[in-house]
């Protein structure tokens, strides 16, 4: 757990349709990141690209103060719709991870440096009766991919950035969260029958 | 100590304004600083306060000289073409000596422009923010805990000094979160002898007022103003100069400009070029002295801003032919990566080496002709 803490800078960028609750993903990343006491930020984009169009938001975790917040060229992808995954493909730095709801983006690969990870995260929240919660679903996920904090401040995150007056909806964004960590060890297992072509 | 907490930086402006002791709020709404307007409409009623959405600009800012005339701690915010409203209003609270905070969270400009970040409004703020014989004290933050700092002792500045002061940010601090520790509550306004309040003739009249027509009177006031101005220029100037002790290439950077142009002084060094970074942190008073302190190092000094150069001017008059100033910028809303500005940096360290070893060649040569 030490070590997860303890690793070095990540630069993320998530993007999808707005109403997807990108930001508050982003949010998410960010405070958990806050509550372990790194260095953090978060920067939309509120251009007019948000009336209409595809929601994005830059978040950066580090151990040294940040310096541009605007991620040009991000380690992690996540991208929740078709146009978000075919603007920001080809800015991913080399070996970098791109984490895509496979329910509603094409996961052709264009680039053979990533590591590619598509899971269904609108489905699987639908199925579990958690709808409109994939962006919760899929920081759950990426947690389980990266370990960007440790499990117990991703779930006090949760609390922080869901108003205390909202316990329903606290629950209902832990189960989210539990359910793409779930998704993750699915696929491990998965993957021991039958070896992952990214290969770890 | 309150909790650290992730906040836009519009939000801090305005909740560390609060903790200040502003009760009265004017404003009309304008990207990218919509956020501190709506965060003061909804908080300033619960501290019995006033927040009122004026009909434009140039009412709001008009609102802010009757209530700072009234002794009330007061503030507005706008970006870029909303400033230029203001301006008017801004002069006249110059003239009649009445303190309040304006807030610009710069757009690209001119015109309407954008709505992207900029910082195209720094030679507006620091050099005629409004018509006649001004300043204005004018911070320019570059973190959200540093915003939420300066909204906290601005009001207190504005007092001490009875002036207009500005905070000076941008789309990209407005709307970013970051950790922030906000201050505690204070109310700790000065007694204002002059403001226009209720007194059952107790004394003689108040007047609060920026029209002279004697012209003599006029520059005496103006005058007496700048005595002010000097103690302002003595004892208020700021800025933090990063990794300069040393530093032959000195870039100097403000607000958003300036955590790119620190990223790339870390990387030079990592490169082996001994680069070093000067942050105003007040843009007017302009902090010439951190520029004095590096002057006996550097080589050459790298302005860096989101616009077309504007400060570098003002870093030419200080450095006064000392050291070549050079500039690098992106405008319109376009950001500098730390990419680039390390770029500009490596190759001015490539020029410096080779006009050492052409002098040396030279000397050399000298000595051998001798």
């Amino acid at each position: 757990m030490a070590t997860q803490a303890a690793q070095a800078t990540q630069n993320i960028i998530l993007a999808g349709f707005g109403g997807q609750g990108i930001l508050f993903a982003g949010k998410l990343i960010a405070y958990a990141g806050l509550l372990e006491g790194r260095e953090v930020s978060w920067l939309p984009s509120y251009g007019p690209e948000m009336r209409g169009g595809t929601a994005n938001c830059s978040v950066c975790l580090s151990d040294e103060p940040i310096g541009s917040p605007l991620v040009v060229s991000p380690d992690v992808l996540v991208a929740l719709n078709q146009p978000s995954f075919d603007k920001f493909e080809h800015d991913i730095a080399p070996n970098g991870l791109a984490l895509i709801d496979s329910s509603l983006v094409n996961c052709t690969e264009k680039r053979d440096d990533l590591h590619l990870v598509g899971f269904p995260a609108t489905k699987l929240a639908e199925e579990a009766g958690l709808k409109g919660l994939a962006n919760v679903v899929t920081v759950g996920r990426l947690f389980a991919e990266i370990g960007f904090c440790k499990k117990e401040t991703l779930f006090a995150a949760v609390e922080k950035c869901v108003s205390a007056a909202k316990i329903a909806l606290v629950e209902k964004n832990k189960e989210a969260l539990e359910l793409g960590i779930a998704s993750f060890e699915e696929m491990k297992k998965v993957s021991e029958r039958r070896p992952r072509k990214e290969g770890e | 100590m309150s909790e650290k907490v992730l906040m836009k930086g519009n939000e801090a402006l305005a909740e560390s304004a609060l903790r200040a002791g502003c009760r009265f709020f004017f404003g009309y709404p304008i990207t990218p600083q919509t956020e501190l307007a709506a965060y003061m409409s909804k908080r300033m009623p619960k501290e019995g306060g006033t927040f009122l959405q004026a009909e434009s600009e140039i009412a709001a800012i008009n609102m802010v000289y009757g209530a700072s005339a009234a002794g009330a701690r007061v503030m507005t915010s706008s970006s870029s073409p909303g400033i230029s409203l203001k301006g008017e209003g801004i002069s006249y609270m110059a003239g009649a000596d009445l303190p309040g905070v304006i807030i610009n969270i710069q757009r690209g400009g001119p015109g309407l422009g954008g709505i992207q970040p900029s910082q195209a409004d720094y030679a507006q703020a620091t050099h005629a923010l409004g018509h006649g014989d001004l300043h204005v004290i004018v911070y320019a933050p570059s973190t959200v805990q540093e915003m939420a700092d300066c909204a906290y002792s601005a009001f207190d500045v504005a007092d001490k000094y009875r002036t207009p002061v500005m905070i000076l940010a941008d789309g990209m601090l407005g709307q970013m979160m970051e950790p922030v520790v906000l201050p505690e509550p204070k109310n700790t306004a000065p007694e204002k002898p002059w403001a226009t309040v209720g007194h059952n003739h107790a004394r003689p009249h108040n007047i609060v007022n920026s029209l002279f027509l004697s012209a003599d009177k006029l520059e005496g006031k103006i005058k007496e103003r700048f005595e002010r101005y000097e103690v302002i220029k003595r004892d208020e100037p700021r800025a933090e100069n990063f990794m300069t002790d040393d530093a032959e290439i000195v870039v100097m950077a403000f607000g958003a400009s300036a955590r790119i142009a620190r990223s790339a002084v870390v990387s030079a060094r990592e490169a082996g070029i001994k680069a070093g970074l000067i942050r105003p942190i007040t843009l007017w008073p302009f902090p010439a002295f951190a520029i004095e302190e590096t002057i006996a190092t550097a080589k050459s000094y790298l302005s860096v801003e989101m616009n077309m150069g504007q400060m570098v001017d003002d870093i030419r008059l200080v450095v006064a032919g000392r050291a070549p100033v050079e500039f690098f910028g992106h405008t319109g809303g376009v950001i500098p990566t730390p990419q680039e500005v390390l770029a500009k940096i490596e190759a001015m360290h490539e020029a410096i080496g080779g006009k050492a070893a052409e002098a040396a060649a030279a000397l050399t040569g000298g000595k051998a002709g001798a």
